[in-house]
């Protein structure tokens, strides 16, 4: 398939608005079903200082919008309503259970001569449902993971926890959406995951092991380098959306600490002992502070009956991060911190010294050449496997990409055309910025690569491409 | 307290050699060599019986009584006997048949010295040692007669042989500390360094002070040692006794390169036993054992600790000797560290007054639980020869049970095992590739490696240990994955190839524990490493575990000669696109079956695949034989009928008259 993509429009005194979050709210419409009693159905509600009215007249639109497309097709009931000025976004995660979020649209605000207004043109073709449906069910997974299903909040406290709890966790949360650079990736929702060669990975195996053999609290294991995941003792779901909080926030939260302490010995506190990098992430700051909290954030996964309560410690030597889970009935104390620190203080330094030799010695021998001068990102279903070349590192406030919005937005346009059929497939797109975009589908893989030649024919593309899976994606069965 | 028998790590051998024991009518020698007992009743009158370790070493003679034996000794192959019974000469007897069997007699050659022994260094090469030097003769017994080889003037105290080097021991100079060394081979005697002894206390004045008694010859791990029994001297700094242990290189200077600590003081006699050096101690009735390569932490270089506690040979029970036996006669237990025992090396035991010769043996089971630190276990049983089944219970052992190891141990046991493993495929590849260069150039040296009971490769583990281990239903599967990950992991550090019938152990385990996210990661980081087996026991996952045919078809990929099975999977899974633009990409596409793309087009039911895959067949048959036409032998008569039916005869691609 040959597409041509509209031309950007673009003049310097124009100015862009990108998409923005216009509200964000959660309701229950089994909550308040008689009249008078609407505003019972909203549970939280962004931005908060809006009238309650409003509220419960947008609330009761959704609801309508709902129960209206409903009778057109019930087992799918709608996920996004278009308008001029904005979208709206709507998700049931459990019964009766509905978030709504409001996007508006990306804008160009034109300026007019003789001091009129200026002229206000919404781009309401350019956002993707399937990206921001991603980021509202992501929200609720992330909501999930800290604190269970909306259903266990009703259980343990009724409508008041629940309230609470949606609001303690969304003010902060939605805080750190950023919707203007999201984008294919989150629709993925994928892991990058850490290269590595088999014996420095058996090595990790073996300190996993060893540790959750002689600390047998610990239940489940994460291992992570560089931000990237290495080994995954929880269910590929679990992982998914834990790796997004630390990728996206814990981490990113602290790198700067970090960075500036890695010359000095981080523990002069422990100097008498063996001298390590290690440090709890979550929980205590310092172990040796007498008023040392011995904390974590607890998070939830799927068990076989149902979910499971634990302890997340996250902790890290320099660039390895070792993620800890605990059962939440166990209280966690100081010697078990203790304890923790030197079991995995220096075997952790060690381990991540290991890595980043075997790491360098890899690069070095796959050399600058291997190094692909093409932008792509691949996406695995079966593992979630992602990389991406045209991401630079995540950091906590956004996403840089180093190509242009509209490149990723056809990015994000094959990806749909992808989801709608079962079978491999190959698009190719000519851009009208001279960029070639290509899109390959194969059993549950997906490839997307951006070209930058200006002059590149149709075969000559497809042959580039070739090229590519046979350097990147050798040891793959990805069909040509 | 009595011990659990099962403590007892040293036993005499349960078929002794039995003689007629020593009295005042028979006289009992042993000889070295051949490890043969003489029974001689006086003087041979009555008979000379010799008892050696087999039935065929074993002979019955009369002789002349000449007077009495001093010493009696077979030529190598009992050829030629030799027999001492003055100081002056030694007298000879032939035993080949067909050669005259009157005795002959040789005198040794230098004037006023005394014959202190003599020994065999061949079937017809003798040496004697005289107080004043040594003699080395060929023996001619078809001439009844003697050539001296070789003779070397010294002063000799007393002499010790060693007939598994063939090298004789001559004690010098006023207090015997001065030992000189003397090598023989095919008709030569050549002088090695000598060496000096360090006394405990020097006398004043100058005597002899090294017995004979305290020293011993014995190879150890292939090498020539020659141990010194140092008693504890009050006068000295040296609170208990010890073993001092000189290497004797056959070429250099001899070196004092081990000290055995005995930490008690007494009577001593030394055995070597499976490369073990074993101390009696007469005293206490206690044995024990030392292994020079048993690298010692806390102690400074080459000084060695006991490696097990002291203790006693295992009891023994004489079956009543004598024609009289009754059956129902006990056996009597046997007196253990007599003072009538008489020890030889390396592993001898001798009871004159009983009349039982015993080999000394080393039991490794009950070093089991005497050893508690594993990795030294292990070290200890690596170098023992028959350890196989018992290193294969201490693996087990750690794995299973109350006794069961953590990790770290059961890592290093895996390294040490795996350590000789990949010492002896390494020797072994060498070996090969050496045979396959040819053996012109120097490489007759080039000897097959011996593949040793230490050598535990992967399908020992995975028969004795690992595949009754993961069956266990009280092992929680945790463990079961830790350990087999740990033996990869110690296999991969050791560059040996791992085995599939490993990666199909911890398949099986996961799924059995549906922990299916582990497998995938496991083989997304090709630790399970590709092969067509695990490919095909990916595939037949597919049903439980959906992703496992990706990872299938991934491996296939990788292998690079499983194409067939890649298109057989496709085709199965009906993608005969796929299939077919698989086969086309990696150049197979001229040589297919083209029924079987067909017969699989056809099955899916889509008509216009049917058609694609049948044109795309025509244009290949048109390129390769310039017709669209299938050959008869390609079998796809059906196949054209059915397109005929579907599409109409027009549909068929015509030959090209280009």
């Amino acid at each position: 398939m040959l597409m041509i993509s509209p031309r950007m429009a673009s003049a310097m005194q124009e100015k862009q608005y990108t998409p923005s979050l216009l509200s964000f709210f959660i309701y229950n419409p089994t909550f308040g079903p008689r009249e008078g009693e609407e505003e019972k159905k909203i549970l939280f509600y962004h931005p908060s200082d809006i009238e309650k009215n409003e509220k419960i007249r947008n609330v009761g639109l959704c609801e309508a919008i709902v129960q209206f497309t409903r009778t057109f097709c019930p087992t799918k009931p709608a996920k996004s309503l278009h308008t001029q000025k904005n979208r709206q976004f709507f998700f049931e995660p459990e019964d009766n259970f509905w978030i709504v979020m409001v996007v508006r649209n990306p804008m160009i605000e034109k300026p007019n001569k003789d001091g009129k207004p200026p002229t206000i043109e919404y781009q309401e073709e350019e956002i993707l449902d399937t990206v921001y449906g991603a980021v509202v069910r992501q929200c609720y997974s992330m909501y999930k993971l800290f604190n269970g299903t909306f259903g266990r909040a009703m259980e343990a406290g009724g409508v008041e926890l629940l309230t609470q709890k949606l609001e303690k966790f969304f003010y902060r949360y939605l805080q750190t959406l950023h919707l203007q650079s999201c984008d294919l990736l989150d629709v993925f929702g994928g892991i990058s995951f850490f290269p590595l060669d088999k014996m420095t990975y058996l090595k990790i195996q073996s300190f996993v092991n060893r540790v959750e053999e002689s600390l047998s609290l610990i239940k489940y294991t994460a291992f992570l380098y560089n931000d990237q995941l290495i080994w995954s003792g929880l269910e590929q779901d679990d992982m998914r959306i834990l790796y997004k909080y630390l990728t996206t926030s814990l981490f990113p939260r602290h790198s700067e600490p970090e960075l500036a302490g890695r010359d000095s010995p981080l523990r002069p506190e422990v100097a008498g002992n063996l001298l390590h990098y290690g440090r709890f992430l979550t929980g205590p700051t310092n172990l040796k502070d007498p008023e040392a909290k011995f904390r974590f954030p607890k998070i939830f996964v799927t068990a076989e009956d149902g979910y499971e309560e634990l302890h997340l410690i996250v902790y890290k030597a320099m660039s390895a991060a070792a993620c800890f889970m605990i059962s939440a009935s166990v209280e966690l104390t100081r010697d078990f911190c203790e304890q923790l620190d030197g079991l995995v203080g220096p075997q952790l330094t060690l381990l991540a010294s290991d890595i980043c030799e075997q790491f360098t010695i890899n690069r070095r021998i796959s050399g600058p050449e291997k190094e692909p001068q093409f932008k792509f990102i691949y996406f695995n279903h079966m593992n979630l496997a992602e990389k991406s070349t045209i991401h630079m590192r995540k950091t906590a406030s956004v996403c840089l990409t180093s190509v242009h919005p509209d490149l990723m937005k056809i990015l994000g346009d094959i990806n749909c055309d992808f989801a709608r059929v079962d079978e491999d497939e190959e698009i190719i797109v000519k851009a009208m910025t001279d960029y070639w975009v290509v899109g390959k589908k194969s059993d549950q893989r997906e490839l997307y690569v951006i070209l930058n030649q200006k002059n590149a024919n149709l075969i000559e593309v497809n042959e580039e491409v070739k090229r590519l899976c046979a350097t990147q994606f050798n040891n793959i069965f990805f069909l040509d | 307290m009595t011990e659990p028998p099962q403590q007892h790590y040293l036993e005499l051998s349960e078929n002794p050699v039995q003689f007629e024991h020593a009295s005042s009518v028979n006289n009992v020698f042993f000889d070295e060599a051949n490890k043969q007992v003489f029974a001689v009743r006086s003087g041979g009158a009555t008979g000379v019986v010799v008892k050696g370790p087999d039935d065929k070493s074993s002979v019955a003679f009369r002789m002349d009584d000449k007077g009495e034996v001093k010493c009696i000794k077979f030529s190598i192959g009992n050829k030629i006997l030799a027999v001492q019974r003055t100081s002056k000469s030694v007298d000879f007897i032939n035993f080949i048949p067909d050669y005259p069997h009157t005795e002959f007699s040789q005198e040794c050659k230098t004037k006023n010295a005394n014959v202190l022994g003599f020994c065999w260094t061949n079937w017809n090469e003798i040496v004697f040692i005289t107080d004043q030097g040594i003699e080395f003769y060929q023996v001619f017994p078809d001439k009844r007669s003697l050539k001296l080889l070789k003779n070397q003037s010294i002063n000799v105290n007393w002499y010790q042989y060693c007939p598994e080097t063939a090298v004789i021991l001559l004690s010098t100079t006023v207090q015997g500390n001065i030992l000189q060394p003397f090598a023989f081979r095919n008709g030569t005697m050549s002088k090695m360094s000598k060496f000096e002894i360090e006394l405990p206390v020097i006398p004043k004045p100058a005597k002899l002070s090294l017995s004979e008694r305290d020293i011993a010859m014995a190879t150890i791990y292939g090498q020539l040692y020659v141990m010194y029994l140092k008693h504890h001297s009050r006068t000295a700094n040296s609170p208990s006794a010890e073993v001092v242990l000189y290497h004797l290189p056959r070429e250099g200077a001899c070196k004092k390169s081990h000290v055995l600590k005995l930490n008690t003081t007494g009577k001593f006699a030394l055995n070597i036993v499976d490369n073990l050096v074993v101390v009696h101690h007469q005293s206490s009735q206690t044995s024990l054992i030392f292994d020079i390569k048993l690298k010692e932490p806390d102690c400074a270089v080459n000084t060695h600790q006991p490696v097990l506690p002291a203790r006693s040979i295992h009891p023994y029970r004489m079956p009543l000797a004598g024609p009289a036996v009754v059956p129902s006669q006990p056996p009597v237990p046997c007196q253990l560290y007599s003072s009538s025992w008489s020890v030889f090396q390396p592993d001898i035991i001798i009871s004159a007054s009983e009349g039982y010769l015993w080999y000394l043996q080393v039991k490794l089971h009950p070093t089991v639980n005497l050893l508690q630190d594993k990795g030294k276990l292990m070290d200890f049983l690596l170098r023992r020869r028959d350890c196989k089944m018992v290193i294969l219970s201490v693996c087990s052992q750690i794995l299973e049970g109350g006794d069961k190891g953590s990790l770290p141990v059961v890592a290093t046991v895996f390294d040490k095992l795996n350590q000789v493993y990949k010492e002896y495929l390494e020797a072994e590849q060498s070996y090969t590739v050496a045979m396959e260069s040819g053996p012109s150039r120097g490489s007759a040296a080039q000897k097959r490696p011996v593949r040793t009971q230490a050598v535990i490769d992967q399908s020992d583990m995975y028969t004795h240990v690992l595949s009754s281990f993961t069956e266990r239903k009280e092992v929680s599967h945790k463990f079961v994955i830790a350990v087999l990950m740990e033996y990869i992991r110690s296999l991969n550090q050791h560059q040996i190839t791992v085995q599939h019938y490993l990666y199909e152990l911890v398949i099986k385990t996961l799924v059995q524990h549906n922990l299916f996210y582990m497998l995938h990661q496991f083989l997304q980081y090709h630790v399970l490493s590709d092969s067509k087996p695990l490919a095909c026991l990916l595939l037949s996952l597919e049903s439980t575990y959906p992703p496992a045919h990706q990872l299938s078809l991934d491996m296939l990929k990788r292998l690079s000669t499983a194409n067939d099975e890649i298109v057989e999977v496709l085709l199965s899974k009906q993608q005969v696109l796929g299939a077919l633009r698989f086969i086309r990409s990696v150049g197979g596409h001229d040589n297919v079956s083209a029924r079987k793309f067909l017969d699989a087009a056809r099955q899916t039911g889509d008509q216009m695949l049917f058609y694609t895959v049948f044109r795309s067949f025509q244009q290949r048959n048109q390129r390769l034989r310039g017709s669209p036409a299938f050959n008869p032998g390609e079998h796809c008569e059906e196949h054209v009928v059915h397109f005929k039916q579907l599409f109409g005869e027009q549909a068929l691609m015509k030959p090209s008259t280009v």
